[in-house]
């Protein structure tokens, strides 16, 4: 089996003809089962277009990609809906539904697996709450949780449908020191023990120790990678 | 700077070693989805109902415009349906087989008269038993109380023949038979004064005196009929009656012409044969030809058919709003959530399936209080206006059907702003 993620001589541009601005130049990257690997740079290095683009969030355009055995340059766009199931999005916002509760928040991402039953799912959500801290929250509404505890379900939500793959984008943006520090590792442990690597963009120096690589980008070049704190690391 | 300082040397990290345990392959990928099933659509419509029932007062104000558009609708179809069944109530009484009226006739109301030889004429087919000349015209009829004078349906016939036939009639032939003699239609509306009170308070057999045109008419008997568009109120009278009230009609020209067949004949075979007999001053119809023909006039020849079917445009296009604005709004403001959605996996259709089931779903909710209403307001407007309101089933489906579709379509124009939430503008 080959790596969860392989990019190869990926270039994208926004914008056609004389407006095209590329944003990705000929990056490769590559993943490997378990592996945590941060992708940091500058605004507009390209790191958010290239974690859409693992994401399966957008079209290929040019060069290769393979994320969890699916061929992404020449996949549907019901392949690549399909391929989003079995990855696990954690965003800068919590982007929980309001009108639902934690629990059924979590028990959404595992909705479309036709196979589980209600209380199956609702089993799993609840389980998965428990493993982020949150067991005495499941039945709470989004808006009756703290910034950090919204965060914490959206991990859950991430995690609870067995993703082959993490991918998150600031996750701690939102969040105090404190919060931040406790949401990411919560992520690293509970991905590493199911095996799934993640893809964490971030510019926050505070949680840079829970990756296994730092991935640095700059004009839509990768830098500096397997290389960490060389040239990404800020300067403090 | 602690956390910087382990990640710090050539990438050797305190749980590197983990890398290549075997528990750091990727997890499986997920079992194969079962085919469509119950959870089609039942989860997008748990889905949209949870997101309803959170915003309530948007949830009350959504099902308030569907119940709107509900009732607007009931009551147009409602008016619409009273309209034709009382506009054709007169011809719908007639117990004849087929008719003769003047091709140039639009409407029982304004007939064109034509020969009554041609009833005669008519007799000459073995299997025509009876041919009745039916007089139509419209009269002013006195108010007996405030002297205020109103047009009146005028039916003349002979009531003996029993070619038509109203509630109330047949107590009253002997009646009828006397010089100068009405029956008056008792549901005729109230600006003819009080009459079925008038009549029901004299002593038994004797008559009410009223002023029809310009002679003085006694009232012996109450019918039912029922006030239509055309005519307010109606009153029977026989033949030789009609032509005194109605002075300047010449005995020799007929209006309708009621065939009753002798019994087993074949009403179509006989109006072939008549139409072949007699000239082309007459067309010879069936009686659901002469009822639909009346309908006809009031559906397409006046503006008032199309005013009822507009007026439910009207209604349906003002729910359609309501329930579009709702729609629209729980999609911008959950935009995020929605676009998260996608990210995880959700496809659009499903999205729209959501969707779809919000609008089904304000539909339903909407139609049901909105029929109970529309009911009871056909039975205080039947009331008032003396039309022939109801609710019937038939209406209730094709309502039905119309709330679901409108709610449909509302839908299907909100589920464009769904494209808007893109997955890829989350990050």
């Amino acid at each position: 089996m080959s790596a969860p993620v392989v990019m190869q001589d990926v270039t994208y541009a926004y914008g056609t003809g004389d407006l095209a601005r590329p944003v990705l130049r000929s990056v490769s990257l590559r993943i490997e089962p378990g592996e945590i690997v941060l992708l940091t740079g500058p605004s507009g290095s390209g790191k958010t277009t290239l974690l859409t683009l693992v994401g399966a969030l957008r079209a290929m355009q040019q060069g290769a990609a393979s994320v969890l055995g699916l061929d992404l340059a020449r996949a549907s766009e019901s392949a690549r809906t399909g391929l989003r199931s079995r990855i696990g999005f954690i965003f800068q916002q919590h982007n929980l539904l309001g009108f639902l509760t934690a629990r059924q928040n979590v028990a959404m991402a595992l909705e479309l697996d036709g196979g589980t039953t209600e209380a199956e799912r609702l089993a799993r959500a609840g389980d998965m709450l428990a493993a982020v801290g949150l067991a005495e929250h499941t039945e709470k509404w989004p808006d009756k949780l703290s910034g950090g505890q919204r965060q914490r379900v959206a991990v859950a939500r991430a995690l609870v449908g067995k993703p082959g793959l993490v991918l998150a984008d600031e996750p701690t943006a939102a969040l105090d020191k404190q919060s931040g520090q406790e949401v990411v590792h919560l992520l690293r442990d509970l991905a590493k023990s199911r095996g799934a690597p993640i893809l964490l963009v971030t510019h926050d120096p505070r949680i840079l120790d829970v990756a296994d690589r730092i991935v640095s980008m700059e004009d839509g070049r990768i830098v500096a990678a397997d290389q960490p704190m060389t040239s990404s690391a800020p300067a403090s | 700077m602690n956390e910087l300082l382990r990640v710090a040397p050539g990438g050797l990290l305190p749980w590197a070693p983990e890398r290549a345990g075997p528990e750091t392959l990727p997890a499986a990928p997920p079992p194969p989805r079962v085919g469509p099933s119950l959870g089609f659509v039942s989860l997008p419509l748990r889905l949209a109902w949870r997101q309803l029932r959170a915003e309530k007062s948007r949830l009350a104000s959504a099902i308030a415009g569907v119940m709107f558009a509900c009732v607007l609708v009931f009551m147009q179809l409602g008016f619409r349906a009273a309209l034709f069944d009382s506009a054709t109530a007169l011809l719908a009484n007639m117990k004849a087989e087929l008719f003769l009226i003047h091709p140039l006739t639009t409407a029982s109301f304004r007939p064109e008269p034509f020969s009554r030889v041609r009833a005669y004429q008519t007799l000459a087919d073995p299997e025509v038993a009876q041919a009745v000349p039916v007089y139509l015209a419209q009269a002013t009829f006195r108010n007996p109380v405030d002297g205020s004078r109103r047009a009146v349906q005028m039916i003349g016939f002979d009531p003996e023949s029993g070619a038509v036939q109203f509630d109330g009639l047949p107590p009253l032939l002997d009646a009828l038979k006397r010089p100068d003699t009405v029956a008056f239609d008792g549901l005729s509306r109230p600006e003819f004064g009080p009459i079925a009170q008038m009549f029901s308070a004299l002593p038994a057999g004797e008559a009410l005196p009223v002023q029809i045109g310009n002679r003085r008419v006694d009232i012996v008997g109450l019918v039912s009929i029922g006030p239509s568009f055309g005519a307010d109120g109606n009153a029977v009278t026989n033949e030789v009656n009609f032509r005194r009230i109605i002075s300047e009609r010449r005995p020799t020209h007929t209006d309708l012409v009621a065939l009753r067949l002798t019994p087993g004949a074949d009403p179509a075979a006989v109006q072939a044969r008549l139409r072949a007999l007699l000239p082309a001053d007459v067309t010879v119809m069936t009686h659901a030809e002469l009822v639909a023909h009346e309908r006809n006039y009031w559906e397409t020849a006046t503006p008032i058919g199309f005013i009822f079917a507009f007026g439910s445009l009207m209604g349906l296009i003002v729910g359609m709003v309501i329930v579009y604005q709702i729609l629209f709004s729980d999609i911008s403001n959950h935009l995020r959530e929605y676009a998260t959605l996608k990210a995880i996996g959700y496809s659009n259709f499903y999205l729209a399936r959501v969707v779809m089931a919000a609008a089904l779903i304000l539909a339903g909710f909407g139609f049901l209080p909105g029929a109970v209403v529309s009911a009871l307001m056909y039975d205080a407007i039947g009331a008032a206006t003396f039309l022939p309101l109801g609710m019937t089933m038939d209406r209730g489906i094709a309502v039905f059907i119309m709330i679901f579709t409108m709610c449909g379509v509302a839908g299907l124009l909100a589920m464009r702003k769904l494209r808007a939430a893109n997955p890829a503008d989350m990050f």
